[in-house]
C-alpha cells in the first residue's frame, strides 16, 4: 500500500510572501522519514504541501513538483481532496471531533464514501483501526463513549486510528507527540515504528531524540533570518546525520548550539 | 544553501502500472459526493443572493416612489389643513417630534445603560451581575407594542387613562433602547485593557477615578459608537409611538403635553389613509398622495438611520487606533 | 480603602443595574394592573362594553386566536428564514474569501438597520401585487396540502405574505448569531476533517454545523422572538380575522396580538384598553419564555474580556 513521494524544485507561498524555497527531496516507501529544525524554519508549512492542506489557508500556494508514485499532486486531473485521503495527516494537537463517540470517531472518514457501510464490517474495521492503533484494550468496552473523554495520549492514538481507517498510503505527523505527556509520547514511537510496515511515514519533530529513535532517513530545515525563506540544508539517513552530518548547520542544530 | 539530495535517476519501485494506478486513486471522488459538494456550494451561494433581493428591492422602492415628494417644502411644512387629494403637506412636525422623543429617549437610556454597564464591569459579581446580565439580554427580546403598554400603563397611573405625550412615548423607547445601551457600552468597556487599570490603580489613583478617567475616556469612541446604533435601532419604532404618543397633523413641540408625530407613525398613518377618492375634476386632487408622502417619509427615515450608521463606523473609524489594540 | 466618592459612584453603579431589573418587574406589575378590569369582568361584561368584542366570548376564548395567529405568523417565518439564514452565514464565515466577510456581514445587517415600518410599506404596496401569481400558482398545484387550500385571495393579504416579509425581518438577526458561532468553530476539527478527504460540505457538516448547533436553535429562538412581537409588518399587510385557522393563502382568516393592538388601541375605551393591554400581558409572557429559552441554552460568552 504504502508509496513513494519526490519532491521537486517546490516553492511554498503565503501570498507573496515565500515561506519555503527550492525543496527536493524523495521519501521512500515504507519508511519514516523525520523533518527537523528551528521553529519558523518552515518544515510544518512543507509537510502540509505533502498532502494539499496548505492551500486550505486563504492565499497560500506552491510551486514545483510533488509526485506520489511518479503522479504530480498538483498536476491537472488530480482532485485535493482524493490526495488528502490517500495521504492521511496527523496533527499537532489531538483533535477527535468532539460531537462524535470512539467509533464514529474512527469510522468518520469511512463514512464519507461509503455512507452504508454494514454493521459488521464498520464493527471490524474499527477494531482493526483501533489494534493498529494500539489503543483497542483501552477503549473496547467504551465505545460509545464520547472521543473527548479519552485523555490526551489516547485521543491522539484515536486521531491516528481515525486516520488509518481509511487506508491511506502516506501518513503525514506534525508534531503529533508536543502536546503529549512522556508515557504517551512512547507509546506513539512504538506505534510509528509499528506503522511504517504498511505506511510510508512523515513526522515533523522539535524533538531531536525523537528523531533520533523513529527515523530511518532525516531531513534539516534552517531559516537564515526572519522574512527570509526557510530551506531544506540536507537530507540522510539518520544514523549519518546524527553521526557525521555534512553541514556545519545541521551539526550546530543537532549538537544543541541554535534552535 | 541549497545542498541537495542527489536524486535518482529514476526511483527502483516505481512502475507504470502503479503510476497509473496511483492516478486513478487521485483522480477524484465519486459522483455523489462531488454533485452534493457542487450543490451545497450553489445553495449557500444562493441563499445569500437571495437575501440581497428585499435589500436592494426595498432601497429601490423607497428611493424612486419617495425621491418625487422629497424636497425642502416637504422637510419644512406641517399636515396642518391638509385634506383629501391636496398637492401638499409635509413632515416637519414629525421630524421634530421623532428628535425630540429620540433625544429625550436617549437622555434617559444612555445613563442607566452606561452606569448599569460599568457596574457590570467593574464592580459586578456574584448572583446581582449574573442576574442582571441575563435579564438584559431577555429584555432585548421584549416586544416594542409590549414597551408601548407598559409606558401607557405607567403614565396611566399617574395621569388617568387616555394619557398620551411626548415623554410617555420616551420612556417607551427608553424600555427597548437601555438593553442596547448596555449590551455595547459593555462589550466596549471590556476591551480596555486590564494593564491600564492596574496601572492606574498602581499609581494610587482610587477605583472610581480609574474608571471615570482611564477607563472611560479609552473606550469613549467605541460607546459613542454603540449610542448612534442604539439610536439608530428605536428611532423607526412605530407601535409604541403610535400607542403612546398617537398621531396629531400639526406642530407640537412640547413633550410633556399633547399628542405629537413621529416619522415612522407618519408614514403608517399616511398609508392607513390610502387612496383619496378624486370626484371633482376641477379641483387639483392627486389620488395617490397619501402613499407618495408615506413613501417620502420612509425615505427620509431611511436616510436618517443610515447617517446614523454611518456616522457610527466613521466614528470607530477615526478612533479606532486608540481603542483596538 | 474606598472614600465617600468611590462608594457614592460603586452604588450609582449597582443601582443602575438593580434599575433595570426594576423596569422588568415594573413592565409586568404595570401590565397586570391595568389589565386586570379586563381579566375580573364578569362574564359577557366585556362584549356588552367593547364594540369591537366578540359577542358571548370570554377574555381568553378572545386572546386564544390571537396568540395562535401569532404563532403561525411567527413560526412560518422562521421556517422560510431559517434554511437561508444558515447559508448566509454558512457564505460569510466559510465559502466567501476571508476578507470580505466583513463587508457582506455588514450588508446583511443593513436589512436590520431598515424600519419595520418600511418593510411594511414595501410589503403592503410594493410586494402585496407580486405575490398573487405565486401564490395562486401554489394554491392550484398544492391545494390538497390543506394550508395551501385555494383559492387564494386576490389582493393576498394574507399570512403566507406576512410571513415572508417577518422572515425577511428576522433574516439578519439569526445570520448575524449563526456567523458568528460558525466563525467560532475550531480549525482543528475543520482541518481534521479536512485531512480526511472531506469536501467543503462535507467538513461542513462534520466540523461547523455539529459546533454550531446550540447557537442555531438559540439564533431560532431570538429570531422567534422577534417575529412574534413585530407589530407594523403584520399591521400593514394583514386582512384579520379571529380564526383557528391553518388557512395560509386566504384572508380574513387570522391576526396576531401585536397588531390587534396597534389597530384598536387609538380608538379603544378605558375597558377596551384595558383588553388590549391583557392580550399584551400573554404577548410579553411568551416573548420572555421563548427569549430566556435562547439565552439559556447559550450561556453568553465571556470572551475577549480585558477585564475580569
Amino acid at each position: 500500500m504504502a508509496k513513494r513521494i519526490d519532491v521537486k524544485d517546490l516553492n511554498i507561498y503565503y501570498s507573496d510572501f515565500l515561506a519555503v524555497a527550492d525543496v527536493s527531496v524523495d521519501i521512500e516507501p515504507n519508511s519514516v522519514t523525520a523533518f527537523i529544525g528551528p521553529s519558523g524554519c518552515g518544515k510544518s508549512t512543507f509537510l502540509r504541501t505533502l498532502n494539499r492542506m496548505h492551500e486550505v489557508i486563504p492565499g497560500a500556494r506552491v510551486e514545483g513538483k510533488v509526485a506520489m508514485d511518479g503522479v504530480d499532486l498538483y498536476g491537472e486531473g488530480v482532485d485535493p481532496v482524493a490526495v488528502r485521503r490517500s495521504i492521511g495527516m496527523v496533527f499537532q494537537r489531538p483533535n477527535p471531533f468532539p460531537t462524535m463517540s470512539i467509533a464514529e470517531n474512527v469510522l468518520a472518514g469511512v463514512r464519507l464514501n461509503n455512507r452504508r457501510i454494514s454493521k459488521g464490517d464498520a464493527q471490524d474495521l474499527v477494531e482493526s483501526s483501533l489494534r493498529g492503533s494500539n489503543l483497542w484494550n483501552e477503549v473496547k468496552d467504551r465505545l460509545t463513549r464520547p472521543g473527548s473523554s479519552l485523555s490526551g495520549g489516547q485521543q491522539q492514538r484515536l486521531c491516528i486510528a481515525r486516520a488509518i481507517a481509511v487506508r491511506p498510503q502516506v501518513l503525514l505527523m506534525d508534531e503529533p507527540c508536543s502536546a503529549l505527556d512522556p508515557i504517551s509520547t512512547l507509546a506513539i514511537e512504538d506505534l510509528i515504528s509499528e506503522l511504517k510496515d504498511n505506511y510510508t511515514i512523515v513526522i515533523v519533530t522539535h524533538n531531536m531524540q525523537q528523531a533520533a529513535r523513529v527515523s530511518d532517513r532525516t531531513a534539516f530545515f534552517n531559516i537564515a533570518g526572519s522574512g527570509l525563506p526557510g530551506r531544506l540544508i540536507e537530507v540522510d539517513a539518520t544514523s549519518t546525520m546524527f553521526s557525521s552530518p555534512r553541514e556545519k548547520a545541521t551539526e550546530d542544530y543537532i549538537s544543541g548550539r541554535f534552535g | 544553501m541549497t545542498t541537495l539530495t542527489p536524486t535518482p535517476a529514476g526511483p527502483p519501485d516505481l512502475t507504470p502500472d502503479s503510476t497509473a494506478d496511483t492516478r486513478a486513486l487521485l483522480a477524484g471522488m465519486d459522483t455523489r459526493r462531488r454533485v452534493t459538494d457542487k450543490v451545497m456550494t450553489g445553495l449557500v451561494v444562493a441563499s445569500f443572493v437571495i437575501a440581497l433581493i428585499p435589500l436592494i428591492s426595498v432601497s429601490w422602492t423607497v428611493l424612486s416612489n419617495g425621491l418625487d415628494r422629497f424636497n425642502l417644502n416637504f422637510l419644512s411644512v406641517s399636515m396642518r389643513g391638509v385634506f383629501g387629494g391636496m398637492d401638499a403637506g409635509g413632515i416637519y412636525h414629525a421630524i421634530m417630534g421623532t428628535l425630540e422623543i429620540t433625544a429625550l429617549a436617549a437622555l434617559i437610556s444612555v445613563p442607566i445603560g452606561l452606569l448599569a454597564a460599568i457596574y457590570l464591569v467593574e464592580y459586578g459579581r456574584g448572583a446581582l451581575a449574573h442576574t442582571v446580565t441575563f435579564f438584559v439580554d431577555v429584555m432585548t427580546g421584549i416586544p416594542s407594542v409590549v414597551a408601548g403598554l407598559f409606558a401607557y400603563a405607567l403614565f396611566a397611573v399617574v395621569f388617568g387613562p387616555g394619557v398620551r405625550f411626548g415623554v410617555v412615548g420616551a420612556v417607551a423607547l427608553s424600555v427597548l433602547m437601555i438593553p442596547v445601551v448596555v449590551r455595547s457600552c459593555e462589550e466596549m468597556l471590556r476591551l480596555v485593557p486590564n494593564e491600564l487599570r492596574e496601572a492606574a490603580l498602581a499609581l494610587g489613583v482610587p477605583k472610581w477615578l480609574t474608571v471615570v478617567k482611564v477607563v472611560l475616556r479609552t473606550a469613549i469612541a467605541g460607546i459613542g459608537t454603540g449610542i448612534m446604533l442604539a439610536v439608530a435601532r428605536v428611532i423607526g419604532e412605530t407601535a409604541p409611538l403610535l400607542i403612546t404618543v398617537g398621531v396629531i397633523d400639526s406642530i407640537n413641540f412640547n413633550v410633556f403635553d399633547g399628542r405629537m408625530m413621529t416619522l415612522p407613525v407618519y408614514v403608517y398613518r399616511q398609508y392607513s389613509q390610502g387612496l383619496v377618492p378624486c370626484n371633482d375634476p376641477a379641483a387639483i386632487c392627486i389620488p395617490t398622495i397619501n402613499y407618495d408622502r408615506a413613501w417620502a417619509a420612509a425615505l427620509t427615515l431611511i436616510l436618517i438611520v443610515m447617517l446614523l450608521n454611518l456616522a457610527a463606523r466613521l466614528l470607530t473609524r477615526v478612533f479606532a487606533p486608540k481603542t483596538a489594540r | 480603602m474606598e472614600g465617600f466618592a468611590g462608594r457614592a459612584f460603586r452604588w450609582t453603579a449597582t443601582g443602575a443595574g438593580a434599575l433595570i431589573l426594576a423596569v422588568l418587574a415594573a413592565v409586568a406589575v404595570f401590565l397586570i394592573i391595568r389589565a386586570w378590569p379586563a381579566m375580573s369582568a364578569r362574564s359577557g361584561e366585556l362584549s356588552e362594553k367593547i364594540n369591537w368584542f366578540p359577542e358571548g366570548q370570554s377574555l381568553l376564548q378572545f386572546i386564544g386566536p390571537l396568540v395562535w395567529g401569532t404563532l403561525l405568523a411567527a413560526a412560518i417565518a422562521l421556517i422560510i428564514s431559517m434554511p437561508l439564514s444558515v447559508g448566509i452565514a454558512l457564505f460569510i464565515s466559510h465559502y466567501a474569501p476571508r476578507r470580505l466577510a466583513n463587508t457582506l456581514g455588514y450588508v446583511i445587517d443593513l436589512l436590520a438597520a431598515i424600519p419595520s415600518v418600511v418593510y411594511g410599506l414595501w410589503g403592503g404596496l410594493w410586494l402585496i401585487p407580486k405575490l398573487q401569481p405565486a401564490w395562486a400558482w401554489l394554491a392550484d398545484n398544492f391545494g390538497w396540502f390543506p394550508p395551501f387550500a385555494g383559492p387564494a385571495s386576490d389582493p393576498p393579504r394574507v399570512i403566507l405574505s406576512v410571513s415572508l416579509v417577518l422572515a425577511v425581518m428576522i433574516l439578519p438577526i439569526i445570520t448575524a448569531v449563526c456567523r458568528e458561532v460558525f466563525l467560532q468553530a475550531p480549525v482543528l476539527h475543520e482541518e481534521a476533517a479536512l485531512a480526511l478527504g472531506a469536501t467543503r460540505w462535507e467538513m461542513v457538516r462534520m466540523a461547523v454545523l455539529p459546533f454550531g448547533r446550540p447557537g442555531i436553535i438559540s439564533a431560532a429562538m431570538l429570531g422567534l422572538g422577534r417575529a412574534l412581537g413585530e407589530t407594523m409588518a403584520v399591521l400593514m399587510i394583514l386582512s384579520p380575522g379571529a380564526l383557528y385557522s391553518l388557512a395560509l393563502l386566504k384572508v380574513g382568516q387570522q391576526q396576531t396580538i401585536a397588531a390587534n393592538i396597534a389597530l384598536q388601541f387609538p380608538e379603544a375605551d378605558p375597558l377596551g384598553v384595558s383588553t388590549l393591554i391583557a392580550t399584551g400581558l400573554a404577548l410579553f409572557v411568551i416573548t420572555l419564555v421563548v427569549n430566556m429559552a435562547a439565552r439559556a441554552i447559550v450561556a453568553r460568552r465571556k470572551d475577549f474580556s480585558g477585564a475580569n
